[in-house]
């Protein structure tokens, strides 16, 4: 509702969709970016808007297909999370698994240079077409360095 | 990652002694990448080699190893009574020769656990306190307690590899359902942040903590509130239970709880034998640097006790009057030898004046406040990366580690004490 506010909400159907809130929702679900809308991006009398909409969203900008982001600042290499992920035990259960480091390259997350990365997110339990609300890589997490938008 | 530059080694970045951790070389054989490795692990391997390494000097001036280890020989043969500290970031071999010097040099000698861990160390060595392996908790343990300590800053790895997210013998269903972690500290942590229960108590309320837990235990105090402690009575009769109804528990002490307790660690001893007669509970201190351990274990070998020891013609005298603190503030000390130690940051300034007033010998790889004020300073090689050895981790296992970068500009710890060895 926030971004649906501050679009121009003339539903000018330049994006594709029928009206402005179906495009908010669309942004959201990442199907659409906010540089779609010609009007907010043109106008200048969206001008404001445009540049609030710009900063709510620059997160989304960061993240990867399953709106993973890892911020790297605040990481300590723990490895909490590519232990307790459920994706990493079951792709690897004879390293992350029971605690090492990982043994192949199906894992979803791994430690490299003291910082956690993300590869495969694929296979992430938030992405695909079954996808679940799954907390397994943030509620381990000491520093709050990984969140989903 | 090219298979082909990359070695398998330990991490000596702090005492979890991480056997699994990969590092990455480029071809002039540089450190380019870790992996598996926390942020500590990975600052060591990649930072510690190139930056604030030590050079040999004498009074401040460069001068070469053969002048600054005759310099030592000289200084440490004419003392009276000399005190040797640190070893706590050397291998066991090297340990040996520092325990065999000070024998030889009728020396006091002491270590960092002195100022830390040494409380719960001088119960577990001679086996008074029960213990377990990092191994048993991943397999075993469903309780673990975090007690004045915090893993999560201190040990990164310490959760994820041995004591809550990984999946052991006994352990199989995954950390939700499987573990039941506590943290008991003074301020909400980064670990009691992952923690299923975190008991906030009050700056010294370790001892009044203890004192509840005993008579709860006994059924002596119930659900009410208890008092002054910060501790809701329901929340406390629920520790008491989880406590009481453990299959496999273990507290990891902290600083907090060990500088807490100082003068009534005996209360704590009674709190382990009581929650043994419920449970099968252990304890694993949390010891900082990789190899104190090892420190302790090696002068309990050769004297019978674990720190704060003094040599005498064979014979072996032991107090608190022999700590690194003690010597130095008693003026008793005439010329101390460092090793892999940085007291200077860890002691009290009136001591590190003391330190600075006698001829100080420091072996280091890296330029420390300590070495600032030394007489004679040793380079070493940085052990885990340019020197090889084995060392002790926190639960007492011991683990080879490897020398993936050896240096041959910079001798190792070993080679130095022998040479000292030869010498007085």
């Amino acid at each position: 509702m926030e971004i649906y506010q501050l679009l121009p909400k003339t539903n000018c159907k330049e994006c594709g969709e029928s009206t402005c809130m179906a495009f908010a929702v669309k942004i959201i679900s990442r199907e659409h970016g906010i540089k779609e809308c010609t009007p907010l991006m043109e106008d200048s009398k969206y001008a404001a808007e445009k540049n609030k909409l710009l900063e709510m969203l620059k997160p989304m900008e960061d993240a990867g297909e399953t709106g993973l982001i890892i911020h790297d600042d605040k990481c300590f290499g723990c490895g909490n999370c590519v232990v307790a992920c459920p994706v990493n035990v079951a792709n690897d259960p004879e390293g992350a698994a029971i605690g090492d480091g990982p043994s192949n390259d199906k894992v979803i997350l791994k430690v490299v240079d003291g910082v956690v990365v993300a590869q495969n997110v694929g296979e992430c339990r938030r992405f695909g077409k079954n996808r679940i609300l799954c907390n397994a890589c943030i509620d381990p997490c000491p520093s709050g360095a990984i969140e989903f938008v | 990652m090219d298979a082909n530059n990359v070695a398998r080694v330990t991490c000596p970045a702090c005492a979890c002694l991480c056997r699994d951790v990969d590092l990455e070389f480029d071809d002039r054989g540089d450190i380019v990448h870790t992996y598996n490795a926390c942020r500590k692990g990975a600052a060591f391997f990649m930072g510690s080699y190139r930056e604030n390494r030590a050079l040999p000097k004498i009074e401040g001036k460069p001068v070469s190893i053969d002048d600054a280890v005759k310099s030592t020989v000289e200084i440490l043969s004419n003392a009276k009574n000399p005190v040797i500290f640190g070893l706590d970031t050397s291998s066991l071999e090297t340990q040996v020769l520092g325990v065999g010097l000070a024998r030889k040099l009728n020396a006091a000698i002491d270590d960092t656990s002195s100022l830390c861990q040494g409380l719960v160390l001088e119960r577990i060595i001679p086996g008074s306190m029960k213990t377990c392996t990092l191994d048993d908790v991943r397999d075993y343990s469903d309780v673990m307690v975090y007690w004045g300590s915090d893993p999560a800053n201190s040990h990164p790895r310490h959760m994820s590899k041995f004591s809550y997210f990984p999946r052991g013998k006994k352990r199989q269903k995954g950390w939700e359902t499987d573990r039941m972690p506590i943290c008991i500290d003074v301020r909400k942590s980064n670990t009691a942040g992952v923690c299923k229960k975190f008991y906030k108590i009050e700056p010294k309320g370790d001892e009044g903590l203890i004192n509840d837990l005993l008579l709860s235990l006994d059924g002596k105090i119930g659900g009410k509130e208890i008092g002054g402690k910060g501790i809701d009575g329901k929340e406390f009769a629920k520790l008491t239970n989880i406590l009481k109804k453990a299959e496999h528990c273990t507290i990891f002490s902290g600083l907090g709880l060990v500088y807490s307790l100082k003068n009534s660690i005996k209360l704590f001893d009674a709190l382990i034998e009581k929650l043994n007669e419920y449970a099968p509970t252990h304890v694993i201190p949390m010891v900082g640097h990789y190899n104190m351990r090892g420190m302790t274990q090696t002068l309990y070998d050769a004297s019978g006790y674990i720190n704060k020891v003094r040599f005498s013609d064979g014979e072996v005298d032991h107090g608190s009057q022999y700590s690194i603190t003690s010597t130095l503030q008693g003026k008793e000390a005439d010329a101390a030898l460092i090793i892999g130690a940085d007291p200077v940051s860890s002691i009290p300034l009136k001591t590190s004046i003391s330190l600075a007033g006698i001829p100080t010998i420091t072996i280091d790889a890296h330029e420390t406040p300590t070495t600032m004020i030394s007489r004679v300073v040793i380079p070493a090689a940085i052990t885990g990366i340019e020197a090889g050895g084995e060392a002790l981790r926190m639960d007492g296992v011991k683990h080879e580690l490897s020398a993936p970068r050896e240096n041959k500009e910079v001798l190792s710890d070993a080679e130095l004490l022998k040479r000292i060895l030869e010498g007085v």
